[in-house]
């Protein structure tokens, strides 16, 4: 579950990110956010994955309360999330089986359990096949689904995924869209952070809309008017 | 799922694998901890070698007190326990100047000095101390007890020696430091390169929730491989230009003053020290240049 009770973010060069946002994305919804370049979309991610810490209310994730999180509780926190980014974030040098295995390896999972989880993850993004080819030999779907199974393999309570089509085509960027919707279908929690309008009305999920900070709508099966 | 398992396979193996994939800056850390080592571990040989000759000089610390030709036996005794309960005085000896001739004549060949009288030797105390550094200051003490009339002492050989053990030991000292740090920052820069490199990795590595000790791991690994083995052939390098000393000043007229201390009576000594300052300089150095990634 994500809150976020009036907080506001002003980085160190004044710039004011946030501007009293208050929020509330309960388990297993899957919502869109939604805003032009620089409305603070960034922020929200940076701030859900401790990256950054509001300078004024309170920010609440998957039971943490981040306002005052310690510093060897972040890791902990971080392993409720899986992020998926727009530009994937793979391992180059390692296969997907190594991107997927060294992802398990962070919370110490055995042997046994990587042997059984990575191939149901790659089975669910329909990368069955791929386990032993390298990410820089595969498309940009691909990848994304790989980074998606990244996301999914230690079984997060919530994924947040931050311009997951923007280096997509419309086709691909539909199928992943889907299988984003199939993972939530399972019980995952899903915040989607996107700008593309056709995709966000393709589905009829709710919709956060901010801009310069502020939030000026949040509409369940709402489109983005933007 | 919850942490149940330590990953040390893998963190050695990362460890091994960076060593090896930027090998051109790892042959220079490891060159740097030799050269380092080398430096340090002669200073260190030369500073244990001055000791053993301290240590040798040590076990003649002798002086002779002469005493007042009129003292009698009662006041002889008295003067020997006050010798004797002085704080740096190991041992007292009395020796008459008959006994001082037999002795003096022993060492000598020839008929030459046998017919010297006595009365050229005066009675005398043998005086042996424990720490030659008090050596001057236990004479001056000595010298200022009534009846004791005269001395006599090595005292301007036993500075000499004490002033090249004293510097060599300082030598070593301020040498170990800087070449220490020296080190310590190569390694770190070595593995800062590892790191930057690896910069992406380990932002993603940190959003999937690892901890700063499973990303640190493999670096300080690597620090630890590389240090050690930089301080083996260190010690191959330094038990070879030993054995090469050792075997010139033994050949040459020296070996009848300065016998050095042999590299097999101390190898494991060597081999542990660089190995501990090797293992130890890689871990720091490793440890500080990391840190700096780790705050994603």
């Amino acid at each position: 579950m994500i809150r976020f009770v009036d907080v506001c973010k002003e980085y160190n060069n004044g710039t004011k990110a946030i501007k009293g946002l208050n929020l509330k994305i309960e388990d297993g919804e899957f919502a869109f956010l939604v805003g032009p370049s620089g409305s603070g979309k960034s922020t929200i991610i940076k701030l859900l994955t401790a990256e950054e810490f509001a300078t004024q209310g309170r920010v609440m994730v998957n039971g943490y309360n981040l306002n005052n999180i310690k510093r060897r509780q972040i890791p902990q926190m971080r392993r409720t999330l899986g992020v998926i980014f727009q530009d994937f974030r793979l391992i180059d040098k390692k296969t997907v089986w190594g991107n997927l295995e060294f992802a398990m390896r962070i919370i110490g999972a055995t042997n046994r359990e990587m042997k059984k989880r990575i191939p149901y993850v790659l089975d669910l993004v329909g990368l069955s096949d791929k386990a032993n080819v390298r990410p820089t030999e595969m498309s940009g779907g691909e990848q994304q689904r790989v980074a998606i199974a990244r996301a999914l393999v230690n079984n997060p309570q919530m994924i947040i995924a931050d311009e997951p089509t923007g280096n997509l085509d419309p086709q691909r960027s539909l199928e992943i869209m889907t299988l984003l919707e199939r993972i939530n279908a399972m019980g995952t929690t899903m915040l989607v952070v996107t700008h593309e309008r056709d995709l966000v009305n393709h589905f009829s999920k709710r919709v956060v809309a901010i801009q310069n900070g502020e939030l000026i709508s949040d509409e369940q099966g709402g489109y983005y008017k933007l | 799922m919850k942490r149940r398992r330590l990953n040390i396979g893998y963190f050695v193996s990362e460890g091994f694998h960076s060593i090896f994939s930027h090998g051109l800056m790892s042959f220079a850390a490891v060159c740097m901890i030799v050269a380092c080592l080398l430096i340090m571990g002669s200073f260190a040989l030369l500073a244990t070698n001055a000791d053993k000759m301290m240590g040798q000089l040590e076990d003649e610390n002798v002086f002779y007190a002469y005493i007042d030709e009129n003292y009698t036996d009662e006041q002889v005794a008295a003067l020997e326990t006050k010798v004797k309960n002085l704080d740096n005085v190991a041992s007292v000896e009395f020796v008459t100047r008959e006994q001082a001739k037999e002795e003096y004549l022993a060492g000598q060949t020839g008929e030459l000095y046998a017919n010297m009288p006595d009365e050229v030797f005066r009675d005398r105390l043998v005086i042996h101390v424990y720490d030659l550094e008090l050596f001057s200051k236990t004479v001056e003490q000595v010298t200022q007890l009534e009846g004791v009339v005269n001395y006599s002492a090595e005292q301007d050989l036993t500075d000499a020696f004490i002033t090249i053990r004293n510097v060599a030991t300082a030598v070593a000292g301020v040498l170990i430091a800087i070449l220490a740090a020296i080190s310590l920052f190569i390694i770190a820069n070595t593995v800062r390169l590892a790191a930057f490199a690896r910069r992406e990795e380990i932002a993603i590595m940190k959003m999937c929730g690892a901890s700063d000790g499973f990303i640190r791991w493999p670096f300080v690994i690597e620090g630890i491989i590389l240090g050690l083995f930089g301080a083996v052939l260190a010690f191959f390098l330094q038990w070879g230009i030993y054995a090469g000393i050792y075997e010139a000043v033994m050949s040459s007229s020296a070996s009848t003053i300065v016998i050095p201390v042999t590299f097999q009576s101390i190898w494991y000594w060597v081999l542990g020290i660089f190995a501990l300052a090797g293992a130890f300089i890689g871990m720091c150095g490793s440890g500080f240049a990391i840190r700096r990634f780790l705050r994603v």
